[in-house]
């Protein structure tokens, strides 16, 4: 870059800077429709990439070792109405599942239901409620900040114990004392043997993984579900990620020979995994994302046509000291650089507002989902203010330079 | 030492379906240290000449050389650097930047020459000061009156060591006494040694000069030696 280039760039800079503060009301106005741009692309892509974060981290409380044998297909063409004809899956087939299986690290039927949970005066309606067997710590990846899962004998003898999710504790005991404590689910008493570290956070919809309380399979027949109609799910998980299509396999012709399908019967249960869900979920944000884009897009758009105009009439307002300062010897390229410069001024300032309004405005959308503005924000904020500074100054601009001086001077 | 030589230059306009010639086979030389006026009644083609001898623009026939190159030929930007480098304008209505103070102003053609900022202002100033404003350097031009600031757009004009210096009707917008002081100032750059080129359609202004161009219809009318040049002095 020579010098001479960097005076004028610093001329045209001050230019810009002069030309803005001389007409105070139009330039806010002119930058506002850059900052509400600025800040909605902002925003969006913010909670897109929040929405994104918490889903991953709830997905992978899921495992992606872990398969779910279930009545219902989560993703599938087949009608639900022939999905609910199905028979049911009964603690009788996961028995068998169990014995006829050689390959899982583990399996457990898991039933839930949702139910409101109380300790006391605090309650939390609509928490899933899972119940179980010993095994199904097996099948997942839980951590403990208190206290254990139940055993084997607990589970067997249906005892009224419960293992939390964080969240029901923080909720229902914030002092952080819930071990040993009674709560109510739906009514009945459960004693509170063990806390969940926190798993993960929203993901779409409702579930939140650290939402829920465990507690054995056979308490939730007894008050919340009649054993035979309900239908349990196998959680099956595989030895590792490598060995969940063999498993997948063979889960699949152990249950064909449990439900005694005929060679040329369809499956009458579905195997349902993370993988599937992953996908559904690219689909949903894939199109969330494009949407969210092109509509951002627009309202930017809109500021980049407000920014056009006025570059228009500063153009037109100036048309003689464009004259003045192409008879004393400024150049084509000179001038479009002036007035570039003026325009990319004008959207610069209004994107670092913009950028500031969506700093705030994640702030508060972070109590709904957990979102912030990373660094690469700040860098898609300049960018693309810079761009469309340039762009909707160029049409402006080159008119400018391409005035002819005699013209130019005359003009009144 | 011949500055500018014109040779058989018109120019052609077409407004419409009708062309209009506004010069005609114009042919003429202006030497250094020159002080010539050009004189015409309006549409004599006085306007456009000037434009032309300012490389604002360029003829549609003829060839016009500024210091022995060619200018007819140019592109915008040499024209461009020409007339920063060459030619110094000063206007009717002065041009300055309204927003801008006397300084920046004057630093203007220096700052499309690539001068850098100290030597730049050094400069700027002492055309200031030249044109006996260093009072007012730091004013802007809505605090200066109409004399000073036909005097901060002189200093702009003379801060890039012109060729020539270019003044079209630079007493218009001023009263009489102002206009006066104004052409002593222009007599004082003439008696330095540079070459005044003066667009007027005045007689007592024309007479400052020492050499009276008039056209006419696009022709040159007449071109003499003033005889009874006026000096003006300070009262």
């Amino acid at each position: 870059m020579n010098k001479h280039f960097f005076f004028e760039f610093k001329e045209g800079f001050i230019i810009a800077i002069t030309a803005i503060f001389s007409n105070k009301i139009r330039s806010i106005l002119t930058m506002l429709g850059i900052v509400i741009g600025i800040t909605s692309v902002v925003t969006m892509s913010t909670a897109i990439r929040g929405i994104d974060n918490s889903f991953q981290e709830g997905i992978s409380s899921l495992g992606t070792d872990v398969l779910y044998i279930d009545k219902w297909a989560w993703f599938s063409n087949v009608e639900w109405w022939k999905m609910r004809n199905r028979k049911s899956i009964t603690m009788e087939d996961y028995d068998k599942f169990r014995s006829m299986a050689q390959l899982p690290l583990a399996s457990a039927p898991v039933a839930n239901t949702g139910q409101r949970v109380k300790h006391k005066e605090k309650y939390i309606d609509r928490v899933i409620i899972n119940g179980s067997t010993a095994d199904y710590l097996k099948t997942t990846n839980f951590t403990f900040s208190m206290g254990r899962f139940y055993s084997e004998i607990e589970s067997k003898s249906s005892r009224y114990v419960a293992v939390i999710g964080s969240e029901v504790a923080k909720n229902l005991f914030p002092l952080g004392d819930a071990l040993d404590k009674e709560i109510k689910v739906g009514g009945v008493a459960f004693r509170v043997i063990g806390v969940l570290e926190e798993q993960g956070s929203i993901i779409l919809g409702n579930f939140n993984p650290d939402n829920q309380v465990f507690v054995p399979i056979g308490t939730i027949f007894k008050h919340f579900m009649g054993q035979s109609f309900g239908s349990v799910t196998i959680n099956v998980r595989a030895v590792s990620p490598a060995l969940v299509e063999e498993t997948k396999v063979e889960a699949q012709s152990v249950m064909r020979k449990i439900r005694g399908l005929g060679y040329q019967e369809p499956d009458d249960f579905s195997i349902n995994q993370q993988e599937g869900l992953m996908e559904q979920y690219n689909q949903v944000v894939g199109v969330i994302q494009i949407a969210g884009i092109f509509i951002t897009s627009l309202s930017l758009f809109v500021g980049a046509i407000g920014i056009m105009n006025i570059m228009f009439v500063s153009v037109r307002e100036r048309t003689r000291e464009i004259g003045v300062r192409k008879a004393i010897g400024a150049t084509r390229k000179t001038i479009l650089l002036q007035f570039l410069l003026e325009s990319s001024t004008i959207c610069l300032i209004g994107g670092f507002i913009g950028l500031l309004f969506a700093v705030i405005l994640s702030q508060v959308i972070d109590r709904f989902l957990p979102t912030s503005v990373q660094y690469d924000a700040v860098f898609l904020a300049i960018g693309i203010s810079l761009i469309t500074g340039i762009v909707a100054g160029l049409a402006p601009a080159y008119t400018a330079a391409k005035l002819d001086p005699v013209e130019a001077l005359r003009y009144e | 030492m011949n500055i500018i030589t014109i040779e058989n230059i018109s120019k052609v306009y077409k407004v419409g379906d009708t062309e209009v010639h506004a010069l005609r086979d114009v042919s003429l030389t202006i030497n250094k240290n020159e002080y010539v006026a050009i004189m015409g009644p309006s549409g004599s083609g006085k306007s456009t000449l000037m434009n032309m001898l300012g490389c604002l623009d360029t003829p549609s026939n003829g060839r016009y050389e500024f210091k022995n190159k060619n200018v007819s030929a140019m592109t915008d930007n040499e024209l461009a650097a020409i007339r920063n480098r060459e030619i110094g304008f000063v206007f009717q209505t002065f041009n300055l930047l309204s927003r801008s103070n006397a300084l920046h102003n004057v630093e203007l053609p220096l700052i499309y020459s690539g001068i850098s900022g100290a030597e730049r202002k050094d400069r700027a100033r002492k055309a200031l000061v030249d044109v006996g404003l260093e009072e007012r350097i730091h004013h802007k031009p809505n605090e200066l009156s109409g004399g000073q600031r036909q005097r901060v757009a002189i200093a702009r004009a003379l801060v890039t060591n012109p060729s020539i210096i270019l003044a079209d009707e630079p007493t218009g917008n001023l009263d009489s006494k102002t206009g006066e002081e104004i052409m002593i100032l222009f007599n004082q750059i003439h008696q330095t040694g540079n070459t005044i080129i003066l667009v007027t359609h005045e007689e007592y202004i024309a007479k400052h000069a020492d050499r009276i161009i008039r056209l006419k219809d696009g022709y040159v009318h007449s071109d003499e030696k003033v005889l009874d040049r006026y000096i003006p002095t300070i009262n």
